[in-house]
């Protein structure tokens, strides 16, 4: 008889303790903070011309839309270009500026340029990391004769560091972004 | 003391003197267990000398009593004296009960046995004791590989998953303990979070029969059982010790027993293990060590008619997950799956770095029973479990040593069940379940939730009858049904969202709108209904024909109904549908059974028609700003799953033993006339054994497994553009590895120690040829080779 008074006990105990767990309201909102939404590089040239801009954005992240990609001109042949890269998180409001974090990583991250074989157009890089090795959030581009083809944006996170380009760098891809370009 | 004893004589005396002594105490002494008359009891009233044994009817009578209390003692030669307090008042019936059979209490234990069968009428595949300890240093899963029909499915060298005839994952149920265990095993890198060295024993059904734990056992069953502590005192105890080469670290696990002869038990176990990283033949996997940390405690008091129990386990695991299978995209893929070797690969270490994953697992339970004559056996039980899993990615910035995921889950259950024999052919056992689950995703990963928030409420109720036809028929029916509740707090993408017009086909469930993202509040309600119907039919003591048909129900997952997003881990985005109906599997299992001291065998073939089966299946290819992501989506179909698994075993001589096992599976969609996904290839394992008990125990194996290519897969390979070569590479995802043959070593010898001591030592080497090799179901297939040569050493110790 004790035996069942304890466990009638314990029964009591447990439908309680499960009655009166968290549940509290709607659960909270998460923003990711780490996602890059948006890419935008800004080319501008050195003789004071247009600036170019090129951008590929997608507002949903890793979501069913396509990321909406745009050029606004074409290069100039014979123009040297200063390149800066801005990568945001924009589904966050105000959004966050993700290039902040890479370059506080610089050690860890390299952006490469890979420029098809059609394109007259040649890059260099701009920065260095903590190290002194290449960084490239900032490069300069040479825009040589009249062309057209892609220049490919990729940032890789812990490539090989210092490497001879992309194809040993190793690593992950953070970013991988593809723009059909004139030189004109 | 001495005075109050005095006392109470001089308090009888005085009575005795002033009552009227011409009281008669008469009666019966009955056996406990099935209240048969005991003949020849004595029965002694202390204080006084009269002394009456009972007649042939077990009655009798004593004379000449006052009106007071009595101290009686009954003894019996088979059983054991018992002492009672009677009071008496006028003519005073009485009836005893005594515990009999004293010298047979083995044959009770055995027949205990028998009752505990999972199922009757499937044929079981159990591991025991010993070969659970060969395997005391790898996972649940590693263990059950050596059974046939069992394979596993591996994200790297700890995360192992079972693999029941083609299924695995939420199909699988496991009842570790007597609890069904609750661990998120809705991803695939989601292992069972048992310490195998808690387990006595482990039985697998393949099939849905043992409904008393859950009518969702599309796959099967795996039961693991405590040891079983007999009613004596004594006080005893194994520590094992296991070594090896491959992974350069050890497990030690201890266990201690003290059983009283009162009833009282307790025990008390840790298991500690410690792998840094994993080698394959030509390289270190990196990032592939382990820690793990359990202990376990137990507490019961048991008589034959009422027990109560009660157990705490706890269990922490630290996973690291290979550094070269976290990749960024399509391109990375191409680039892994076309490297030979890994992508990153480091020298050895300890360290775990991220990914990992980190789990913790609370499971607290107690149960209790009673019997009651004439009706049977109830039991009660409820359990509580508390299961953290944290999973790290390679994370940038503030959050780099924040987890990516974050999720607790708790369940509460509560079971009871009562076990009777309606008549001595007819037994009966039914009960009923309820269960609360909670899950919460802690927003402060800073990711959106991959599971959501959910509150889940489950109902059961079942019974199962066994008939027995005649000596060697036998017959089991047993029904089902569950109902369960979801309530689902889940936030979706708008983009999804209207891609999947879900706005037009559940625009009630949602509850406010942001700015790309939508709160949403699914409630589900599932009437599932499952069942078993089977027999068996012994044609002589060795020849046995088991028949098993099963209906199972199973309620989709959470992520098979939410997901919806990059899984940074399977580098895929994977969708779920909110509009998935439970799965529905009919099985059919028959299986042909000889026991044999020189010829044994089993043959076991099976069809499994799952409804509205849920498969994930790549899709197709999608762009996001990290460049081109698989899209991997889950959808229901009808599937059919065929196979045969058949052990043999043949004694060559006293000593030699050679044993054979064989497993096929084939798996269909019906609907889209192609081949399933992730089905194991056919494989077989043959043994050479020598034993000889003379020589110390000696014991020798040398085994053969051979996986041969998987030939049936749907091609779900598709095509990327490369920047680098300008052109577009196919990403081959979906052809299988060759075959391949793996050789094992296994040996053993028993040392005495002491009279009540022992020890056991053992040297094994698995893959004896480093072998090169790679596995279908092995999710870093494309990334690396599977585990090289590995020499293990270990060391029991009985005492």
């Amino acid at each position: 008889m004790k035996t069942i008074k304890t466990l009638s006990l314990a029964v009591v105990a447990a439908l309680s303790f499960a009655s009166c767990s968290d549940d509290d309201d709607s659960p909270e909102l998460v923003n990711e903070e780490e996602v890059i939404t948006t890419m935008t590089v800004t080319l501008t040239p050195t003789d004071g011309s247009e600036t170019i801009t090129l951008q590929s954005r997608d507002l949903d992240g890793d979501g069913s839309d396509a990321p909406v990609i745009t050029v606004t001109g074409n290069l100039v042949t014979g123009t040297t270009y200063n390149g800066a890269i801005v990568l945001l998180n924009e589904t966050e409001s105000p959004a966050e500026d993700i290039t902040e974090e890479v370059e506080e990583e610089s050690d860890e991250h390299q952006f490469f340029y890979t420029i098809s074989s059609g394109l007259d157009v040649t890059t260099e890089y701009g920065n260095n990391d903590s190290d002194g090795n290449p960084l490239g959030t900032e490069f300069i581009l040479t825009a040589g004769a009249a062309s057209a083809g892609t220049i490919t944006f990729t940032l890789r996170h812990e490539p090989t560091k210092p490497n001879d380009g992309i194809e040993s760098a190793g690593g992950e891809t953070d970013i991988l972004v593809s723009f059909d370009v004139s030189v004109e | 003391m001495r005075i109050y004893a005095l006392m109470v004589l001089l308090l009888c005396s005085l009575s005795s003197f002033s009552q009227i002594c011409n009281n008669t105490l008469s009666g019966k002494v009955i056996d406990l267990h099935d209240g048969t008359a005991l003949v020849g009891a004595m029965i002694i009233i202390a204080g006084s000398e009269q002394t009456v044994v009972t007649d042939i009817n077990g009655n009798f009578s004593i004379q000449n009593l006052c009106d007071q209390t009595y101290a009686i003692q009954i003894s019996h030669p088979y059983c054991l004296t018992s002492g009672h307090k009677i009071k008496v008042d006028g003519n005073t019936v009485k009836t005893f009960q005594l515990e009999h059979h004293l010298e047979a209490l083995n044959e009770i234990v055995l027949k205990g046995h028998a009752q505990n069968k999972k199922s009757n009428t499937l044929a079981q595949n159990t591991l025991s004791g010993e070969k659970i300890e060969q395997f005391s240093s790898g996972s649940l899963g590693d263990a059950l590989n050596s059974l046939s029909g069992v394979s596993s499915l591996n994200t790297g060298s700890t995360v192992v998953k079972p693999i029941i005839n083609g299924l695995h994952s939420s199909r699988v149920i496991l009842v570790n303990n007597g609890v069904r265990m609750e661990d998120q095993e809705w991803g695939v890198e989601h292992a069972p979070n048992i310490d195998i060295n808690t387990a006595e024993n482990i039985t697998v059904l393949k099939g849905a029969s043992a409904i008393q734990y859950g009518g969702d056992a599309i796959a099967g069953v795996i039961v693991t059982a405590p040891e079983k502590i007999f009613i004596k005192d004594s006080l005893y105890g194994k520590t094992l010790l296991s070594a090896s080469s491959n992974g350069r670290g050890s497990t030690l696990t201890s266990k201690l027993t003290k059983s009283d002869d009162n009833g009282w038990f307790g025990t008390v176990q840790g298991t500690i293990k410690r792998y840094g990283d994993f080698e394959a033949p030509d390289y270190v996997l990196s990032n592939t060590g382990t820690f793990e940390r359990n202990a376990s405690v137990r507490i019961g008091f048991n008589k034959f008619n009422y027990g109560i129990e009660g157990y705490y386990s706890f269990y922490k695991n630290e996973i690291g997950i290979l550094t070269a299978s976290h990749i960024g995209g399509a391109e990375d893929q191409v680039r892994a799956i076309n490297s030979t070797v890994p992508l990153v690969l480091k020298d050895f270490t300890y360290a775990i770095t991220y990914p990992k994953q980190d789990i913790t697992h609370h499971l607290a339970r107690i149960k209790a029973f009673k019997k009651f004559n004439g009706f049977g056996k109830v039991n009660l039980q409820y359990d509580f479990q508390q299961n953290q899993r944290l999973e790290f990615d390679i994370r940038v910035g503030d959050d780099s040593d924040t987890p990516s995921l974050d999720l607790v889950l708790k369940t509460h259950t509560l079971l009871i069940d009562i076990d009777s024999n309606l008549s001595e052919n007819l037994s009966l056992k039914s009960g009923i379940m309820a269960r609360y689950q909670d899950n919460f995703a802690d927003p402060s990963t800073g990711v959106r939730r991959l599971i959501p928030d959910y509150e889940k409420y489950d109902i059961g109720v079942y019974g199962i009858s066994t008939v027995q036809l005649q000596d060697n028929w036998l017959l089991e029916a047993g029904a089902r049904f569950d109902y369960t509740y979801m309530d689902v707090f889940k936030f979706y993408r708008t983009s999804f969202w209207e891609s999947r017009n879900y706005a037009a086909l559940f625009p009630e469930i949602v509850v406010e709108e942001y700015d790309n993202q939508l709160l949403t509040n699914p409630q589900y309600n599932f009437f599932n209904a499952s069942g078993t119907v089977g027999s068996t039919y012994s044609f002589n003591d060795k020849l046995k024909f088991f028949f098993n048909y099963s209906l199972a129900s199973r309620v989709p997952n959470p992520s098979e109904l939410f997901s919806e997003g990059l899984h940074h881990s399977a580098s895929r985005i994977e969708l779920g549908d909110l509009s998935f109906k439970s799965e529905i599997a009919n099985k059919a299992t028959l299986t042909l059974q000889k026991e044999g001291t020189v010829f044994g065998f089993s043959i076991q073939p099976f069809i499994n028609n799952i409804h509205n089966f849920i498969v994930i299946e790549p899709t197709k290819v999608e762009q996001t700003i990290r460049g081109n992501f698989q899209v991997w989506e889950y959808r229901q179909t009808n599937a059919q799953l065929l196979g045969v698994d058949i052990d043999a075993t043949y004694a060559l001589s006293p000593h030699f033993n050679f044993n054979h096992q064989f497993s096929l599976v084939k798996g269909y969609d019906r609907q889209g006339d192609s081949a399933l996904i992730s089905m194991p290839p056919v494989n077989t394992t043959n043994e050479i054994t020598y034993e000889n008990p003379k020589a110390n125990n000696l014991k020798l194996a040398l085994q053969s497994t051979y996986a041969f290519r998987q030939n049936e897969y749907p091609n779900t390979n598709f095509e990327v553009y490369i920047a680098q070569s300008e052109s577009f590479e196919l990403v081959d995802v979906s052809t299988p590895p060759d075959a391949y043959h793996l050789l094992n070593f296994r040996s053993s010898i028993d040392v005495p120690i002491t009279k009540k001591s022992n020890l056991s030592v053992g040297f094994n080497v698995t893959n004896l040829l480093n072998t090169r090799y790679r596995n279908y179901l092995n999710s870093l297939r494309y990334y690396a080779d599977d585990l090289g040569r590995n020499f293990l050493f270990n060391l029991k110790f009985n005492y």
